[in-house]
């Protein structure tokens, strides 16, 4: 456990870690703000920008997800975790009016989003991108930025064909997009089809066109799966400096360091309930936590690194489905 | 001698009103298809109505441009009719929709049930609605032969028309090189690439949806009147196969290209033209008859159209290169 010492994991730590860089005073707050929230699941946050109540969602007799109650603090890092088929795609898709529930209401910044469209939502401010990657293929990764442009005046068609109307908005917008762009590294390959792009480009194509709509809330759904280590550290960076610009960031992640490096909360779901939430340190020793990814009950860290050991996962695999088969999750159907 | 006859005649194909109809009606569906991804298969049924609308209208004594107002006010009323119900569903339901409906407007008009406004199955003669389209000619009276064609200055089939509908499809060629390049195009692309995404971003979907299925009607409704400008209404000519006809035109130019649409159209009714004439001069006498080289011309587009969809999907003036992507 000694590398965990060097990374945050308590949300206090997390404060003294920002405290010693001047250039995140944001980060400061934000921890500060959540040090003394109860990690209880359901529990209050002192600024909450979305808060979720009673949302059910039901695929035949299967209930994807229900979450009676949950509060994301406006301005922090918070990462929904939990095992595959626990409905975190799901219930990004209700919030972003992708999917609508069976019964239950939120609101987003104080106004109800329940029954407001996709789009619709993400001119309200809160913006999702897809954990299967939609690259917008035979458009260019410059014109896949500029598509999302907020209130371009040249996407209206009555004003479309007189361009001296839009032109300005558009270098605008342009430059932007090279800024956001260039961010990413992906400015080399503004004129290339986004289709032509690899995996991991395209996730972080998604990332960054998103974040030229100028979101309130941003939603990642895994956004570093298949990206490779070396940018993973570097996206971590870029989202954490979101937050420090005064964005709120909520991402779905499996990869726990990853978790645990920038989360300032953590919500974990389990079968389409939240079954912990807190700060990262705490929430991964959670008893609960761990035999919702394990499946039996040990005392192991979710954090440990020793879950990375392929002998460790191979025993704890082979004790787990001895004690019942894991659930088959069905991924063609997932992403609607 | 034969042989420069056929020719001129191919040439003649080349300028010819009917061609300007279908580039245009290919321009429309080039719209819909190539930059939404809008599956409309009842093109003929857009030209249809425009047809009927222009001419029914004519007939009772309006003028051409109140006409006109009416041949494209039934196209964007059926464009609606059609999207409101079919454009939040998958693409393939318009697809269907979009076929049956183009099948009722020809039933209806071919039945004896308005026998008074569409003349039933014979349809309604073009003497009896052009006469306001031919009187707007400023054109002196008389011939005039530009290189090998020679046509009448005004009547049937004249300059004037020829005129005035490759004036039309200019006009629309600009229209579409306009909002294509827009931004406004930019989010139709996106949507043909994936709707989701685009509304992830907050655009609202289904009113560019619903736009871009209007204009491409209204073109449509405009190509029929173009269509029957030097012939007559007449249902049963403008059915499935004109549809598959509008098709062939748009993929053999290339679907999301400026141009495909009327360079598809010339070169699709050249090589028909050439085709059968060919036919008609290389096989000996009594070898087929007349009708059988028809039928044989339109099984030989059917042909086309398979074989373009398979080996050069992209058309002419489309880039290999961007169709690449599409298998994800
Ligand atoms: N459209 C659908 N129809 C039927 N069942 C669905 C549908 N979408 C999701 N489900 C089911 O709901 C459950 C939750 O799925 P969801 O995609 O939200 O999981 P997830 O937490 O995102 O998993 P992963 O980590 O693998 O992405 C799964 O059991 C899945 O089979
Ligand atoms: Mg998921």
């Amino acid at each position: 456990m000694s590398a965990e010492m060097s990374s945050p994991t308590t949300a206090v730590e997390a404060a003294a870690a920002a405290a010693a860089d001047p250039a995140s005073a944001e980060a400061v707050q934000v921890a500060r703000d959540l040090t003394f929230v109860e990690p209880r699941v359901g529990v209050a946050k002192p600024d909450a920008v979305l808060v979720v109540d009673g949302v059910q969602r039901r695929f035949g007799g299967m209930t994807a997800v229900d979450v009676d109650h949950l509060e994301v603090q406006r301005g922090a890092i918070t990462a929904l975790i939990g095992p595959n088929g626990a409905g975190k795609t799901t219930l990004f898709n209700l919030l972003t009016g992708f999917d609508t529930p069976n019964q239950g209401s939120w609101t987003f910044d104080g106004r109800s989003l329940a029954g407001r469209s996709g789009a619709a939502v993400a001119r309200a401010g809160m913006v999702r991108t897809f954990q299967l990657t939609k690259a917008l293929s035979r458009l260019t990764v410059l014109q896949n930025m500029l598509l999302a442009t907020p209130r371009h005046p040249g996407e209206r068609l009555g004003l479309s064909w007189l361009p001296f109307l839009w032109r300005a908005r558009e270098r605008e917008a342009t430059e932007k997009a090279l800024e956001i762009l260039a961010r990413f590294k992906l400015d080399a390959k503004k004129d290339d089809f986004a289709g032509a792009l690899s995996g991991g480009q395209r996730k972080l194509l998604e990332m960054a066109r998103a974040l030229m709509t100028d979101p309130t809330v941003i939603m990642l759904d895994e956004p570093m799966a298949g990206v490779n280590p070396a940018l993973v550290q570097s996206l971590l960076g870029h989202v954490q400096a979101l937050r420090d610009e005064g964005m709120t960031v909520v991402f779905v992640e499996h990869d726990m360091h990853a978790v645990r490096h920038i989360s300032d909360w953590v919500v974990v779901m389990a079968e389409g309930r939240i079954v912990a939430e807190g700060p990262p340190g705490t929430v991964m020793q959670d008893q609960a936590v761990v035999d919702a990814y394990l499946g039996a009950h040990h005392d192991t860290d979710l954090g440990d690194d020793a879950l990375l050991d392929p002998a460790v996962l191979a025993r704890l695999e082979a004790e787990a489905t001895g004690r019942q088969s894991a659930p088959e999750t069905d991924h063609q159907e997932e992403q609607r | 001698m034969e042989w420069s006859r056929i020719l001129t005649q191919v040439l003649g194909e080349l300028v010819a009103p009917t061609t300007a109809a279908y580039a245009l009606a290919a321009i429309g569906l080039n719209l819909h298809f190539g930059y939404t991804g809008l599956l409309n298969m009842g093109q003929a049924g857009f030209m249809l109505l425009g047809a009927y609308g222009f001419a029914i209208a004519s007939m009772h004594g309006a003028s051409v441009v109140v006409a006109l107002l009416v041949a494209i006010a039934c196209g964007a009323v059926f464009a609606a009719v059609l999207g409101i119900p079919t454009l939040k569903l998958r693409g393939d339901y318009l697809a269907i929709v979009t076929i049956s409906a183009a099948e009722i407007i020809r039933m209806v008009g071919r039945s004896t049930m308005f026998d008074d406004w569409t003349g039933g199955s014979s349809g309604l003669r073009g003497d009896q609605y052009t006469a306001g389209f031919q009187a707007l000619s400023p054109l002196p009276d008389g011939r005039t032969t530009i290189g090998p064609l020679t046509y009448l200055n005004n009547g049937f089939d004249s300059w004037w028309l020829r005129l005035v509908a490759w004036g039309v499809v200019a006009l629309a060629v600009v229209f579409v090189l306009l909002v294509t390049r827009s931004p406004w195009g930019r989010v139709l692309k996106g949507i043909r690439e994936d709707e989701d995404a685009v509304r992830a971003l907050g655009k609202n979907v289904f009113a560019y949806k619903m736009q871009a299925l209007v204009l491409g009607g209204v073109m449509g409704a405009l190509a029929g009147v173009l269509y029957t400008l030097p012939r007559s209404v007449q249902p049963d000519g403008m059915g499935r196969s004109m549809t598959f006809f509008v098709w062939t035109v748009l993929l053999l130019g290339g679907a999301a290209t400026l141009f495909g649409p009327v360079l598809g159209s010339m070169l699709f009714f050249a090589l028909y033209m050439l085709l059968r004439a060919g036919m008609r001069v290389a096989l000996p006498d009594g070898f087929v008859s007349a009708t059988q080289i028809e039928q044989i011309g339109g099984m030989l587009v059917g042909v086309t159209l398979m074989a373009l969809v398979i080996f050069r999907p992209q058309g002419i003036l489309g880039n290999r290169k961007e169709l690449a992507f599409d298998v994800r």
